[in-house]
């Protein structure tokens, strides 16, 4: 008889955070160590060489982090997963780990801002070229695609919020190409949808966000979803071509359905250097044990502001797939039918001025650039974020200058909504 | 047996039961699949008989290497094969002639041969294909979390060190004496 796999909530406190083996203390200890012993120079070499378990050096592997990985991994249905100092590095590692000087991915452009510099600007510098696609019309994924495409990116629920991609038709593109889907999960979060069942083979998240939840602790993570070859076209040298830095060892070939988890680690994360905090990673720990309940939490909110907002006299419009009336509704009840998030975007009638005096007059919401967060958030891309940029820039970017971006959390929702009211008065 | 998935009690059982294993396709590369489970295998506190025509003779990891199955001179618990899926025919049938039989015989990952899987079931010997001894007792044993893996178990249970102090045991929380 086949297993009963545990449920998403018990998952979410169990999986990967056992006793303690060394002191059985129940939580998982704080790991505040730089370094770990050798019992003699014969074991040191194993580890180094990858021919034995076991820790070296926080940078590249720590126990309290390794509780977190393990539990990331389970939540989305991986096979192993690697955390990080935050989301920016595990992109950094996900293209460093497939990518050669040259090659190209195709990337949605309906992406947190942060990615869209790191892709357009940083990625340059060492040869990675993006390709921008359309994640409203699929078809614009394919033709985006060359012979030097290595991989295609997208956001489950994408940022700034209200838009869900089709998953499952982007992967039915990658798979033809026999190329990797990574998706970018933070907004959704496990809880509401797991990318990996839809065809993902790479997911990557911030940390810092719903998966943390409190604000508190920066932290990112890749999860490999176990379902690549990467030997089969030879267009992944760094997981199928013998490794110099190891002695000649293939890794795809060594380590199967978690290689690319390896990789990410003894070779990005080795050489590049992003290593979460153990203190961090126990924050996001604590955190994560309660992402059902908060995430559950935080789309109720989501969705009832939503709707106050939709009636309000002042609201031009309203982006948020929870609405009936939105068109990623269909989308939102494919792939993340608990709830479409807590980050949606609003436009008021008065434009400019009058995103300017919401967040100058909010008493409860807090004005900064973050999401996901237990408090409620607002920002006005257009005065802060964006400001930067020319109208036709943001345009482009969807920041026009009436659009104010919420992420709701899970205070009472008729104080969020009260907080609002006065505020845009 | 459903050879798609496997229950966590059925591979634990078969970990816990073995105590000499016959390595099929032995490699004096220590950067080759087959070389690091030897290793580890042996490092856990099993027996590993390397196997490997081209290396017969020879030691490898201090262990002395045979041709063939039916050369090693003592009995076998477990035949771990590191062949081709289509290789892994031929060697069932001849872990099928050896007295006495072996209670297991194991096909590392990508490596999956049903109709010879059949047969050793027929003779009722327990049988694990596309998998590998050393993932699945890192898996068990808690170890496997140590570098991020999903193991698919959650317990509540301490687990307990191997005798070497280094490295942690199978069996979550419950002694077995041997591992």
């Amino acid at each position: 008889m086949a297993d009963k796999i545990p449920g998403f909530d018990t998952l979410a406190i169990h999986a990967g955070a056992a006793p303690d083996p060394a002191t059985g203390a129940r939580s998982t200890p704080i790991y505040q160590t730089t370094a770990f012993v050798f019992d003699d120079v014969k074991h040191a070499a194993d580890l180094f060489a990858l021919k034995a378990f076991g820790n070296i050096y926080t940078r590249i592997m720590n126990p309290t982090q390794a509780v977190l990985e393990a539990k990331v991994a389970a939540l989305e249905g991986g096979t192993a997963a690697l955390a990080l100092a935050s989301g920016h590095a595990a992109q950094m590692l996900v293209f460093h780990t497939m990518m050669q000087p040259g090659d190209e991915f195709v990337a949605t452009r309906q992406l947190y801002g942060g990615s869209i510099n790191q892709f357009s600007h940083s990625f340059k510098s060492f040869g990675w070229q993006v390709v921008w696609a359309d994640a409203e019309d699929i078809d614009s994924i394919e033709k985006a695609l060359s012979p030097k495409t290595k991989a295609i990116f997208i956001e489950s629920i994408a940022n700034p919020g209200g838009r869900i991609t089709d998953i499952a038709a982007v992967s039915k593109i990658a798979k033809k190409a026999g190329i990797p889907l990574i998706v970018d999960n933070t907004l959704a979060t496990p809880y509401l949808c797991k990318p990996i069942e839809h065809g993902a083979n790479i997911v990557v998240h911030s940390l810092t966000k719903f998966m943390g939840g409190h604000g508190n602790s920066m932290g990112g993570a890749i999860v490999d979803g176990g379902n690549f070859d990467w030997s089969k076209s030879g267009k992944y040298p760094l997981l199928s071509e013998p490794n110099e830095s190891y002695h000649g060892m293939k890794f795809y070939e060594t380590f199967g359905g978690i290689a690319f988890a390896i990789a990410c680690r003894v070779l990005g994360l080795r050489d590049l250097g992003p290593a979460i905090s153990p203190q961090n990673a126990f924050y996001i720990l604590t955190g994560m044990e309660t992402l059902a309940l908060r995430m559950q939490r935080h789309c109720d909110n989501a969705l009832k502001v939503a709707e106050w907002l939709s009636k309000h006299p002042s609201v031009a419009w309203v982006n948020y797939a929870g609405l009936p009336s939105d068109a990623h509704h269909a989308l939102h009840k494919k792939y993340a039918p608990r709830g479409a998030g807590a980050v949606f975007t609003f436009g008021l009638k008065g434009g400019y001025d009058a995103g300017v005096k919401v967040v100058s007059s909010v008493k409860l919401l807090s004005h900064l650039a973050n999401v996901g967060d237990t408090r409620s958030l607002i920002i006005h891309p257009a005065s802060t974020t964006h400001s930067q940029l020319s109208p036709d820039q943001l345009k482009k970017a969807g920041a026009t200058p009436d659009v104010v971006r919420l992420s709701i959390g899970i205070e009472d929702v008729e104080d969020i909504i009260a907080d609002l009211e006065q505020a845009i008065g | 047996m459903n050879h798609d998935s496997y229950p966590t009690d059925y591979i634990r059982g078969i970990l816990q039961e073995v105590k000499i294993i016959a390595l099929v396709g032995a490699s004096c590369n220590d950067v080759r699949p087959s070389y690091l489970v030897m290793k580890y295998l042996l490092g856990k506190g099993y027996d590993v008989i390397p196997v490997n025509p081209g290396l017969a003779g020879q030691t490898l990891l201090d262990q002395m290497v045979y041709a063939s199955l039916k050369d090693i001179p003592r009995p076998i618990d477990m035949v771990d094969i590191f062949r081709t899926s289509e290789a892994a025919g031929p060697i069932v049938d001849e872990a099928l002639t050896l007295i006495p039989k072996p209670l297991v015989i194991w096909m590392q990952l990508t490596v999956r041969n049903d109709a010879a899987a059949l047969r050793a079931e027929a003779a009722g010997i327990k049988v694990v294909m596309d998998r590998c001894p050393k993932m699945e007792y890192g898996k068990q044993s808690g170890e496997w979390a140590w570098v991020g893996g999903n193991s698919g178990i959650i317990s509540s249970r301490r687990q307990h060190m191997h005798a070497n102090g280094k490295l942690q045991s199978l069996g979550l929380g419950v002694k077995t004496g041997k591992d």
